[in-house]
């Protein structure tokens, strides 16, 4: 087993009287995509900014590769990383290669090196066609793609990406899932926060949860529903469906029952003593699915809305 | 943790890794580099015209040092210092301010293996650079309309850059301190705008009442102004050593205190 990439330890932030990271330690080995789930306001923009080095932890400790720690080798930790912000920070007066160029001298790197690897990060962000247009002309999922692009021009070691995917459509998402996907394969790492749980499903090895800045719950996607959930759930809604929630031959038949909306959402190991059962109402809609990370994640976060801030 | 670290008024820390962020703004600028050299001449040349030639005809000789100089000779080598001072501050205030919180682009580079430290001193020289660009065209066009032939001049230029790099270094503790571009307002008209009138630019210093002409005198523009106009006449100045530790006071100060300020703006 080698080292871990990147290994953060008691991490504590706090702003004034609030605690916003609070006491958070994990670790990503060679190879592993890690994500890290919460609802907004949770702490994780604020614990990739401490990994980074643009935010000072007021307790803990964040080491990467052999033995480098933040902030003290900051440069040359981030030599070795790829970074894709949540805001994309791409330069709008230069066309999509030359914000690869520029972006890879601030590495040190010569142009020589740089515009050799032009083209094949181009053609990796499927923008080969693209090379002579500006962020302005680039649709959102392009940026992304070019912001990840970006980020690869120093051929990094680790990949820390924020939120990659919000605010893009379903074909751009899938098409960066694919990206990131292939990243993976080459053994790439990644360390990535998301707040999309077919995100975190697909692409990460191992999950934590993160809520009121602490870590609420970690491991690979599919022992965390076995371990927190029932491994079936059955949806019920429409007229009268709320009322479902109290009736006792239902109650028996459900491991677990919750509420949310006009919705009731019946978690069961068994489900087919229970979809019978409901027979007796058929105004009502049912969905009957396996259990997901959604679940999952309302589960352990709750289902009320956090609002920024 | 280090304290150092947490501390705003830690020494820079500077490295060569500034001039990848200098060469970036300088790529930018290649591509609008007419349009912005027209915009950067064509005002201190309508001041030059406009009252060099207006006021000066009223005006005549001007008595300096002793000598008797030509009005358009004053007005040319004290509003040199000016269109030093408002590029390098154009340059370092807006622009500087839309690459920091508009464009985010500081923060993508600081993703990179490069220090604040080393954008802010980028910013600074670039602002610096602008301004040299600035007053070199300037410079040229008085060569040609013949205002001055001193081969002093080449001593100017360096002493320019220099004012640039002054007045670069005091517009990023304002950049730091923004929060839009509105701020920038306040210090035009509270600084620079009186600035400009008290530093001999348009009319000799010794025409102030005393309490502010005490003032006056230690403002980096008047220092500026001290020193690059006598070169104008092809003399050398007086009292350069005191002028120069004037400008350099400023720029070491302004350029600690600004980056103390944008320590503080990034850090979270």
């Amino acid at each position: 087993m080698s080292a871990p990439l990147l290994s953060v330890d008691h991490l504590v932030k706090r702003y004034g009287e609030q605690t916003v990271v609070n006491d958070l330690s994990f670790h990503i080995d060679p190879g592993e995509c890690l994500g890290i789930i919460g609802p907004n306001g949770a702490g994780k923009t604020t614990t990739i900014r401490m990994s980074l080095g643009l935010s000072e932890p007021d307790a803990g400790s964040v080491r990467y590769f052999d033995g480098l720690a933040m902030p003290r080798d900051a440069l040359a930790i981030k030599a070795r990383l790829g970074v894709v912000a949540q805001m994309d920070t791409l330069d709008p007066d230069f066309t999509a290669a030359e914000n690869l160029l520029v972006f890879g001298r601030y590495f040190g790197l010569p142009d020589r090196v740089i515009r050799e690897r032009i083209p094949a990060l181009l053609d990796f962000a499927a923008l080969s066609h693209k090379a002579d247009a500006k962020p302005g002309q680039l649709s959102g999922g392009m940026k992304r793609r070019l912001s990840l692009a970006r980020a690869l021009i120093n051929a990094p070691d680790l990949l820390l990406l924020d939120e990659p995917t919000t605010g893009l459509d379903p074909q751009a998402r899938h098409l960066m899932w694919e990206r990131l996907q292939v990243l993976l394969q080459q053994g790439r790492s990644i360390l990535l926060t998301t707040h999309f749980m077919d995100e975190a499903e697909r692409l990460c090895h191992r999950l934590l949860v993160l809520d009121h800045g602490r870590k609420i719950a970690e491991g690979t996607p599919r022992d965390l529903i076995a371990k927190h959930l029932e491994p079936e759930v059955v949806e019920v809604f429409g007229q009268g469906a709320v009322a479902l929630a109290q009736e006792h031959s239902l109650q028996t038949l459900a491991d677990r029952i919750e509420v949310s909306g006009e919705t009731v959402f019946f978690y069961t190991r068994t489900s087919q003593p229970l979809l019978a059962a409901l027979q007796a109402w058929p105004a009502l809609r049912t969905l009957h699915r396996p259990s997901n990370l959604e679940d999952l994640f309302l589960k352990l976060t709750g289902r009320q809305i956090r609002e920024e801030g | 943790m280090s304290q150092i670290h947490n501390n705003i008024w830690a020494a820079p820390r500077l490295s060569m890794r500034w001039w990848p962020v200098f060469r970036r703004n300088f790529l930018v600028w290649q591509k609008l580099a007419i349009p912005s050299l027209v915009g950067n001449i064509a005002e201190p040349l309508m001041w030059l015209v406009a009252f060099g030639y207006g006021l000066g005809a009223l005006v005549g000789q001007i008595e300096l040092g002793g000598q008797q100089v030509p009005y358009i000779l004053f007005l040319a080598s004290g509003s040199i210092c000016m269109s030093a001072m408002n590029a390098a501050t154009f340059e370092a205030l807006y622009s500087a301010f839309s690459r920091m919180h508009v464009q985010k682009t500081w923060d993508g580079i600081m993703n990179a293996p490069v220090r604040l430290d080393d954008v802010v001193l980028a910013e600074m020289l670039w602002a610096a650079f602008k301004a040299l660009f600035t007053v070199t065209a300037i410079l040229g066009v008085m060569l040609a309309l013949g205002i001055s032939h001193s081969p002093k001049l080449l001593v100017a230029w360096p002493v320019l850059l220099g004012v640039g790099i002054t007045f670069s270094c005091m517009a990023l503790i304002f950049n730091a301190l923004a929060k839009g571009y509105d701020f920038f307002t306040y210090y035009f008209t509270l600084f620079l705008t009186p600035m400009m009138f008290l530093s001999g630019i348009f009319f000799p210093r010794d025409q102030l009442p005393p309490v502010v002409r005490a003032i006056a005198d230690w403002l980096p523009l008047s220092a500026a102004v001290d020193l690059v106009r006598p070169l104008f006449m092809d003399r050398w100045p007086e009292h350069a050593l005191r002028h120069g530790l004037v400008l350099a006071a400023f720029t070491v100060v302004s350029f600690w205190v600004a980056l103390a300020l944008t320590r503080k703006r990034f850090r979270g």
